[in-house]
C-alpha cells in the first residue's frame, strides 16, 4: 500500500513533463509518418485518398528539393571541415598564451549568444551591393583590384560565399569553447616529456595533442554535421524567407516553407521532407561513428 | 657527465596578491653531482626538490644562478638540446601509442646528423626495453600494463637516446610496498649498468638511503647535507637531518648538561666534559639503547613489539619529544614484561646534541 | 658559442611564434567584433548621411539617436521587445517548474517502470525538432491557438536534455541529507523546495539563462505560428522589419533595431560570463 502511494506520487511529479512530451514529441513523432504516407492530404478539409509512397516521390522529383538538397551538403561539406579546423587553430593559439587569454575567448564567445536573425542582416548590409553603394566587403575586394560582386542577389557561388561564411561565423564559439577546454585538459607532463625528448611544435601537435583531444574533435564534427544539415535560420538572415527564389533554400527551409507561407499547406510533403532529412542525418552519424570506432583509439 | 649547480635559486611569484611575497623554491643551491653517480635528492613535500630537478632538466628557468654540464653552461639552454632524459612521476606515457611507439618516440625527433635508419631506431628500442625487461610487452598500450611495467616503459623511454644525465621525479612513489623494493634495485641496476648520472627525487628517505651513491637532504628551498647515506645517517649536521633519516625515526629529548655530565630529565646518562653547562636537544638513534638492569636511562615501559629479527621496545620518558621511544634490540635478548619500567645505557656514537636555539649539531668528545 | 647560438635561436622562435600568434588571434577577434562594430557605427549614422555614402565611411562624426526613434515609433519594435520578453519569461519559469519536478522524480524517488521511462526520456533526446515541428503546427492550428501566447509557448517548455542535466545534479546531493529529512518529518516536496533546489541553485541558474538565449533567439516556431504583427518575437519583428520595414529601405534605423534587439544578450552574457560558458561546454546547443 505505502509503496503504490508513493508510486503514484512519483508519477505526479513527472507527468506534467510527460503531458507536454505525448503530446508535443512522442505524438507528433509518429504523426510525422503517418502523415508521410498520406497521399494527397488536404489540409482544409482534412482527408486523404490513399496510402503510399507518393509523398516520397513528389519530394524527390521537386527541383527545389534538389535545389535545397545540393545547398545543404555544399554547406556541410565546406563548413564542417573548415569550422573545425579554424577553430582548432584559434584554441592552439589561446592556449598557448597567458595575456590577453581570457579577453579573446569572451570576444570569441560573443556570436554564440546574439539572435541569429539580427546579426545576419549585419552580414548582409556588409557584403550587400546596392545601386547606392558597393557595401564594405567589395569596397576590401576594390583595395586588392577585384571586380565588385553582390553577394546577395548576385552569382550563386558568391552567394554560398557568404553563406558559408556567416555559419562559420556562427558556429564557431561553441568550437572554440570546446577545443580549449579539451585542450587544457591535457595533462602538462605529456608536454614537458616530449619537449625534453626534443620534439619539434609541429610534431607534439600531431602526435600528442591530437590523439589526446580527438574524442572531442570528433564530436564537434559530428554535432557539427548534424548542425549543419539543419541549417535554416541564417539562410532566411542573409537571404530573407523567400529562399527558393534565391535558390539558397535549404532541406529545413524546403520542409517549412511545404507548410507553411506562400507556398504551404502541405504537410504530406513537409513530412515526407522531414522524414528524408532524419534518413540523410542518421545514416551520416552512423558512417561518422563506425569511421571514428577505428580512427580513435582511446 | 658531471652536473654541477652554482648558487642556484628560483623564486616565483606569491599566489597571495596582496603580499605579492616571491615564494623561494631553491635557495642558492650549489653542488657538484660527480659523474657517473646516483644521486638521491630528498626532503619532505614543498621543499624544494622537485623544483631542483626541473631546473636541472630546463622545464623551469632559474631566477639567478648557473647550471654546468661537465664545462658547459646550460643555463639558459632549452630542455631539447640539453640531452637528458626525464622520468615523470606519474610516468606522462603517451596512451594512445604502444610501448614500442613510445620508446621510439625521442629517436625520431633526433634530425640532420643524428638522424637514424628505421632498423637502427628499432635496435635501440629493443636494447632499451631489454634493459629493463619489458621486451616482451612491446605491442601494449600503457593502459593494459601494470605501474611497475609502465615505469619501466617509462625509463627505457628516457634512456633510449643515451641520455648525458637521467632525471627521475619520485620514481616509485606510484608503486605499491613490493613493487617498490623491487623497483628501486632495478633502478641501481640500470645505473650501474649504463653509467649515466643519475639524479632522483623522493621524500623516501630509505628508498634514498638504499640505493643512492649520494644523498642532499633538502628543507625549505636549503640543502641540509650532502653526503654518502651512511655518512649522512652517521653524522647528521642538525636536528632536521637527523630526524629525517632512520626508520624508526630517532629519538629526540630535551636535555641539559650539567657538571660534566647530560641529563635527561633527572636521569645522568653519559659523562660530557668538555661541554659547558647549557640546555640541549639530545637524539638518539633506535640502535642506541642498550638493555641494562640498572642503566642510567630510566623509561616507563609501554610495550614490546616483536618484528622477528629484531625487538622493539616502546617506552615513555618525560624529557621525550617522541609520544613513544623507540628502541631496537636483538631478539634474543631478555625482557621482563611484567615490570613497568625499563632502564638503558646508551651506545655513545648513536647519541647525538643538538644546539637549542640553532639546532645544529654540537660535537662533544667523550 | 654552439650553446649560445642554440640559447638564441630558441629564444627568437619562441619570440616570432608569439607574434604570430597573437596576430592571428587578433585577426579573428575583428572577424567577430567587426559586425558589431558596423551595425552600431551604422545605428548611428544618419538616413542622409548613410545613403549619400556610395564608399562606406568607417566613422562618423555626426553621431545621431534619430534612428532609435525611428525603430521605436514607425515599426512596432517596443511590441516585439515586449512579447519576446513576456515569451522568454514565462517559457523559462514555466520550464524551470517543470523540469525540476520531473529530474526530481528521477533523481530521489523510487517507482515502478522508473529506469524504462528514464530511458525513453533519453531516446527522445535524438528527435530532431524538424520532425516533430510539422504536426505542432497541426495541432496548435487545430486548437485554434495561432497568434497567441499559448501557442506560442505550449511546445517548447519542456526539455529531456535540462531535466537529464537536472537529474545529474541532483544526485550528487548525499543521500544523508534525504533521509536526515524524512527522520525530521519533512515531506518530498518540503525536500526539494528548501533543500534541494537552494543546493543546486547554480545549476539550475545556468540551466535558466541558457533557456533564456535560446527563446531570444528562437525563430522557427514564432514565425511558422504567428502572422499577427502584434504577436511577433524579436527575431521575426526583425525579419519582418527587413523585408516591409521602414516603408523605404531604411538601413540605418534597421541597425539600430539590430542594436537594441542584441544588447540584452550581450549584457546578460558579460554578467554571467562564466556560467554560461561552462553551461554551454556541459551541453551546447548550437553546433
Amino acid at each position: 500500500m505505502r509503496k503504490n502511494s508513493g508510486s503514484f506520487k512519483a508519477w505526479l511529479y513527472l507527468l506534467p513533463a510527460i503531458l507536454f512530451l505525448g503530446i508535443f514529441m512522442v505524438y507528433p513523432l509518429i504523426d510525422v509518418f503517418v502523415y508521410s504516407f498520406e497521399e494527397g492530404y488536404n489540409s482544409a478539409s482534412q482527408t486523404y485518398w490513399g496510402i503510399g509512397s507518393y509523398n516520397y516521390s513528389y519530394v524527390l522529383r521537386d527541383p527545389y528539393f534538389l535545389q535545397a538538397v545540393k545547398n545543404t551538403f555544399i554547406l556541410v561539406i565546406i563548413t564542417v571541415p573548415l569550422s573545425t579546423g579554424i577553430a582548432l587553430l584559434i584554441s592552439t593559439g589561446l592556449c598557448s598564451i597567458k595575456p590577453l587569454r581570457n579577453l579573446f575567448q569572451t570576444v570569441y564567445f560573443l556570436p554564440y549568444v546574439t539572435n541569429t536573425l539580427a546579426v545576419g542582416l549585419v552580414f548582409m548590409i556588409l557584403f550587400k551591393k546596392t545601386a547606392y553603394s558597393d557595401g564594405f566587403i567589395n569596397l576590401i575586394i576594390s583595395l586588392f583590384g577585384g571586380n565588385a560582386v553582390d553577394f546577395i542577389d548576385g552569382p550563386y557561388w558568391a552567394k554560398m560565399f557568404v553563406l558559408c561564411f556567416y555559419t562559420i561565423w556562427v558556429v564557431m564559439p561553441f568550437k572554440i569553447l570546446i577545443l580549449t577546454s579539451a585542450l587544457s585538459s591535457v595533462n602538462p607532463e605529456y608536454y614537458h616529456a616530449a619537449r625534453v625528448d626534443g620534439t619539434s611544435r609541429f610534431r607534439i601537435f600531431m602526435r600528442i595533442t591530437l590523439p589526446m583531444i580527438s574524442p572531442m574533435i570528433f564530436y564537434l564534427v559530428i554535432t557539427g554535421f548534424i548542425g549543419a544539415f539543419k541549417a535554416y535560420s541564417d539562410v532566411v538572415a542573409l537571404f530573407g524567407t523567400n529562399l527558393n527564389a534565391a535558390e539558397m533554400n535549404t532541406i529545413v527551409g524546403y520542409v517549412y516553407d511545404m507548410l507553411y507561407g506562400d507556398s504551404g499547406g502541405y504537410p504530406s510533403y513537409a513530412s515526407a521532407a522531414a522524414i528524408l532529412l532524419f534518413a540523410i542525418v542518421l545514416t551520416i552519424t552512423c558512417i561518422n561513428l563506425l569511421i571514428g570506432k577505428k580512427k580513435i583509439h582511446y | 657527465m658531471e652536473v654541477i649547480l652554482q648558487n642556484l635559486t628560483k623564486k616565483f611569484p606569491g599566489r597571495d596578491r596582496k603580499k605579492r611575497e616571491d615564494v623561494i623554491a631553491v635557495n642558492d643551491f650549489s653542488f657538484a653531482i660527480p659523474d657517473g653517480k646516483l644521486i638521491g635528492l630528498l626532503g619532505p613535500s614543498g621543499c624544494g626538490k622537485s623544483t631542483t630537478l626541473n631546473l636541472i632538466s630546463g622545464l623551469i628557468k632559474p631566477t639567478s644562478g648557473k647550471i654546468f654540464f661537465g664545462k658547459d653552461d646550460v643555463t639558459d639552454l632549452p630542455p631539447e638540446n640539453r640531452g637528458i632524459g626525464l622520468v615523470f612521476q606519474n610516468y606522462a606515457l603517451y596512451p594512445h601509442l604502444t610501448v614500442k611507439q613510445n620508446i621510439l618516440f625521442p629517436l625520431q625527433n633526433l634530425k640532420g646528423k643524428e638522424k637514424l635508419s628505421k632498423s637502427e631506431m628499432l635496435d635501440k628500442a629493443q636494447a632499451a626495453a631489454r634493459l629493463v625487461q619489458i621486451d616482451a610487452l612491446m605491442d601494449r598500450r600503457p593502459g593494459e600494463l601494470s605501474g611497475g611495467q609502465q615505469q619501466r616503459v617509462a625509463i627505457a623511454r628516457a634512456l633510449v637516446k643515451m641520455p648525458r644525465v637521467l632525471l627521475l621525479d619520485e620514481p616509485l612513489s606510484n608503486l605499491d610496498a613490493r613493487l617498490r623494493l623491487q623497483t628501486r634495485e632495478e633502478i641501481r641496476r640500470i645505473q650501474k649498468e649504463t653509467r649515466i648520472t643519475t639524479i632522483f627525487v623522493t621524500h623516501d628517505q630509505e628508498e634514498a638511503m638504499s640505493i643512492s651513491d649520494m644523498i642532499v637532504v633538502m628543507k625549505e628551498g636549503v640543502v641540509q647535507q650532502t653526503g654518502k647515506p651512511q655518512d649522512v645517517y652517521d653524522n647528521p649536521s642538525n636536528l632536521f637531518v637527523a630526524r629525517f633519516l632512520g626508520t624508526p625515526p630517532i629519538n629526540v629529548f630535551e636535555g641539559r648538561i650539567q657538571n660534566g655530565q647530560l641529563y635527561i630529565g633527572e636521569d645522568a646518562v653519559l659523562e660530557m666534559k668538555d661541554i659547558s653547562e647549557r640546555s640541549v636537544y639530545v637524539g638518539i638513534r633506535p640502535e642506541g639503547f642498550l638493555l641494562q638492569e640498572n642503566g642510567p636511562l630510566c623509561c616507563k615501559l609501554n610495550g614490546v613489539e616483536v618484528m622477528g629479527r629484531d625487538i622493539s621496545i616502546v617506552s615513555g620518558h618525560p624529557a621525550s619529544l617522541n609520544p613513544a621511544i623507540r628502541s631496537i634490540i636483538g631478539a634474543d635478548s631478555q625482557i621482563d614484561t611484567s615490570k613497568s619500567t625499563v632502564r638503558f645505557a646508551l651506545n655513545p656514537r648513536k647519541v647525538f646534541l643538538f644546539d637549542h636555539e640553532t639546532e645544529e649539531r654540537m660535537a662533544f668528545s667523550l | 658559442m654552439d650553446y649560445k647560438k642554440m640559447e638564441q635561436a630558441a629564444r627568437t622562435r619562441q619570440t616570432v611564434r608569439n607574434i604570430i600568434t597573437y596576430f592571428f588571434l587578433a585577426f579573428w577577434a575583428v572577424i567577430v567584433l567587426f559586425p558589431f562594430y558596423w551595425m552600431l557605427l551604422t545605428s548611428v549614422k544618419s538616413y542622409g548621411a548613410y545613403n549619400s555614402e556610395y564608399i562606406p565611411k568607417f566613422y562618423t562624426l555626426s553621431p545621431t539617436l534619430q534612428n532609435y526613434a525611428d525603430a521605436f515609433s514607425a515599426v512596432s519594435l517596443g511590441q516585439y521587445l515586449i512579447n519576446t520578453v513576456i515569451f522568454t519569461v514565462v517559457t523559462t519559469a514555466v520550464m524551470m517548474f517543470v523540469i525540476t519536478l520531473a529530474a526530481f522524480a528521477f533523481a530521489r524517488l523510487e517507482f515502478r517502470g522508473k529506469n524504462i521511462v528514464f530511458l525513453l526520456f533519453l531516446s527522445l533526446m535524438m528527435i530532431p525538432n524538424e520532425l516533430v515541428i510539422i504536426t505542432n503546427f497541426v495541432t496548435i492550428t487545430e486548437l485554434d491557438m495561432r497568434n497567441s501566447f499559448p501557442g506560442l509557448i505550449l511546445p517548447s517548455i519542456t526539455s529531456v536534455f535540462y531535466i537529464y542535466l537536472l537529474k545529474e545534479n541532483f544526485e550528487q546531493v548525499p543521500d544523508s541529507l534525504y533521509y536526515a529529512a524524512k527522520v525530521d518529518g519533512t515531506s518530498d516536496l518540503k525536500y526539494l523546495l528548501k533543500v534541494l533546489v537552494p543546493i543546486s541553485r547554480p545549476t539550475l541558474i545556468t540551466i535558466a539563462i541558457l533557456k533564456v538565449i535560446e527563446c531570444w533567439n528562437s525563430y522557427v516556431w514564432p514565425r511558422l505560428i504567428t502572422d499577427d504583427e502584434r504577436y511577433f518575437l524579436v527575431s521575426n519583428g526583425i525579419q519582418e522589419i527587413r523585408e516591409n520595414g521602414f516603408g523605404r529601405e531604411n538601413i540605418p534605423a534597421m541597425m539600430a533595431a539590430v542594436v537594441v534587439i542584441s544588447v540584452p544578450l550581450i549584457v546578460l552574457f558579460l554578467l554571467f560570463r562564466n556560467k554560461i560558458m561552462a553551461g554551454v561546454s556541459r551541453g551546447g546547443l548550437k553546433g
